[in-house]
């Protein structure tokens, strides 16, 4: 059981990494979700699979995760302090590690309140740095939270966490950062960057400590579909800030879906210049056949080193 | 304080489902503050009661009796005659008072009117705020005084999620983030940098995940 992660090896090679998500389907069901996956397999290095976001039911994370590599897609498994108390975490967390998950991402996760079951209790046992900095131990050290050791089998994931340079406050979310870091997280992928402006600002902080030197940021891009789409996500995903001038460019766009793809290359362009960025991390939501075109048109499948691995 | 609210009357009538032999008992200290079960709101709501029953032509017998504290055998013992005479107890206490008296009244129906809500006290006139989530392992000293367990949504100790704009919280716009106000006051402080400090997993095991707390003082035992 050891092996370092195809996500891994790209980053630590210095390419360009891409990185997708997808979400689980709301059942049991997973053709939709393989033939999803095969779409975007030969244009990205892993694909994120969700754990419940927005607090709705879905197809757990791990077992998503192992149908996306079934197909041939290097999967990202995420894990929420949501749901899970820490027996639960470590405990999925052996079994991912046992079915081939590889790549590992830590987050808080929405309140329940934005879900499908608002009334139900959070766990919240530990936090989304506490989380990482648990598996670190696990990994590190061969032991459990509680300290006991692992018998058999210890797991490596290459292991990340996320952030949002956009939410507040602007000069703690670089602390934050620091802080995910320092328990632990290899690479960070972070909210979606609709600010170009304000994300400079924050990997200019970023690279003041030198965390850039420590980690890889992967910053997010969510190429949007439609004016309802661009607004959905300004007023109701918490943690986005979408500015004015793409609200309205979306708005006066003959064809918003070709503009949503124009604005997207824009920003992964934008993001590329970026000292320290290294490489995107695509969330196109309920949109993912967009992924080739916009990986394609970015230029990313000439990136002169071999980051796209077919099956 | 405990803070309390009334339960709705019509909930109040289902709970003591017909048995109008009553004995009253408001409680003087949280939720007398909290104008939820003092003496004044006992005498509204036998008044009520009384009104209550004469449209639907049952019989009542009911008397107020105040406790200054329910959650105290020596201050219950109080109501031992007239407990003795009725039927059901009506407590306007907290969750302790009730149990309380259940336990020592055992043969009686003991029944809440009120709602325990929380831990916490008045911000302004009409309102109460949580405070304090009981964990029996204060971090407050770290935190710059404000408690994240119980302030922030998540409970987190280590710092605002993602969902913190502006100051809010993701859940309500009438929520402050806690964070942030933990952060804006670590800054005037002058110890911002001390958040740096990765805040190891809580041990829950003092807060309600433990079963039932008892906490025994040797030095004050008879």
């Amino acid at each position: 059981m050891s092996g370092r992660s195809k996500l891994q090896q790209v980053l630590e090679n210095g390419g360009f990494a891409v990185t997708c998500e997808i979400g689980p389907p709301k059942g049991a069901a997973v053709d939709a979700l393989r033939e999803k996956v095969r779409f975007v397999r030969d244009y990205v290095h892993a694909a994120n699979v969700t754990d419940c976001q927005t607090a709705v039911v879905r197809l757990s994370s791990i077992a998503a995760a192992v149908h996306l590599q079934g197909e041939g897609v290097e999967a990202v498994a995420q894990m929420t302090c949501r749901d899970r108390n820490r027996i639960a975490m470590q405990s999925d967390l052996l079994g991912a590690y046992s079915l081939g998950i590889r790549n590992l991402l830590c987050l808080t996760g929405d309140h329940q309140r934005f879900g499908n079951h608002p009334q139900a209790r959070n766990v919240f046992d530990l936090d989304s740095v506490q989380l990482v900095d648990m598996v670190r131990a696990m990994q590190d050290e061969g032991v459990f939270q509680c300290g006991e050791p692992i018998r058999a089998g210890v797991p490596q994931f290459f292991l990340g966490a996320v952030e949002n340079p956009f939410a507040d406050p602007f000069e703690y979310r670089v602390l934050r950062l620091e802080k995910k870091i320092n328990a632990g997280a290899r690479f960070i992928q972070t909210q979606s960057v609709f600010d170009l402006e304000r994300f400079r600002r924050f990997m200019e902080l970023v690279r003041a400590k030198n965390l850039h030197r420590r980690c890889y940021i992967l910053p997010g891009v969510s190429p949007v579909r439609s004016v309802r789409a661009v607004e959905y996500m300004r007023d109701r995903v918490p943690g986005i800030t979408i500015p004015d001038q793409i609200v309205q460019r979306m708005r006066s766009a003959a064809d918003p879906a070709q503009e949503g793809v124009e604005i997207g290359l824009e920003l992964i362009a934008g993001l590329r210049e970026i000292e320290g960025v290294a490489g995107i991390h695509i969330m196109a939501i309920a949109w993912e056949q967009v992924i080739p075109e916009l990986v394609e048109r970015a230029g990313l499948m000439r990136s002169g080193y071999p980051h796209i691995h077919k099956k | 304080m405990i803070v309390a609210e009334q339960k709705p009357f019509k909930e109040i009538v289902e709970c003591l489902r017909g048995k109008y032999d009553l004995l009253i008992v408001p409680c003087m200290s949280c939720t007398a503050v909290c104008f939820a079960g003092g003496s004044q709101q006992g005498e509204e709501l036998a008044s009520a009661l009384r009104i209550h029953c004469k449209m639907h032509g049952d019989g009542l017998n009911c008397t107020v009796r105040s406790l200054n504290r329910q959650c105290d055998p020596e201050f219950i013992e109080e109501l031992a005659e007239e407990a003795a005479k009725a039927d059901s107890i009506l407590s306007l206490a907290c969750g302790v008072g009730v149990q309380f008296l259940a336990e020592r009244y055992p043969d009686k129906a003991v029944i809440p009117a009120l709602n325990t809500r929380f831990a916490g006290g008045k911000t302004a006139p009409g309102i109460w705020e949580e405070r304090c989530s009981l964990c029996g392992n204060c971090v407050l000293h770290v935190t710059g005084g404000i408690c994240p367990i119980t302030r922030c949504a998540k409970g987190l100790l280590n710092g605002p999620c993602g969902g913190s704009e502006q100051g809010v919280c993701e859940i309500d716009p009438d929520v402050p983030c806690a964070w942030q106000m933990i952060i804006d006051r670590m800054s005037t402080l002058g110890r911002l940098d001390e958040l740096l400090a990765i805040q190891r997993p809580k041990d829950w095991s003092t807060g309600n995940a433990g079963g039932l707390r008892r906490l025994v003082r040797e030095d004050l035992r008879g």
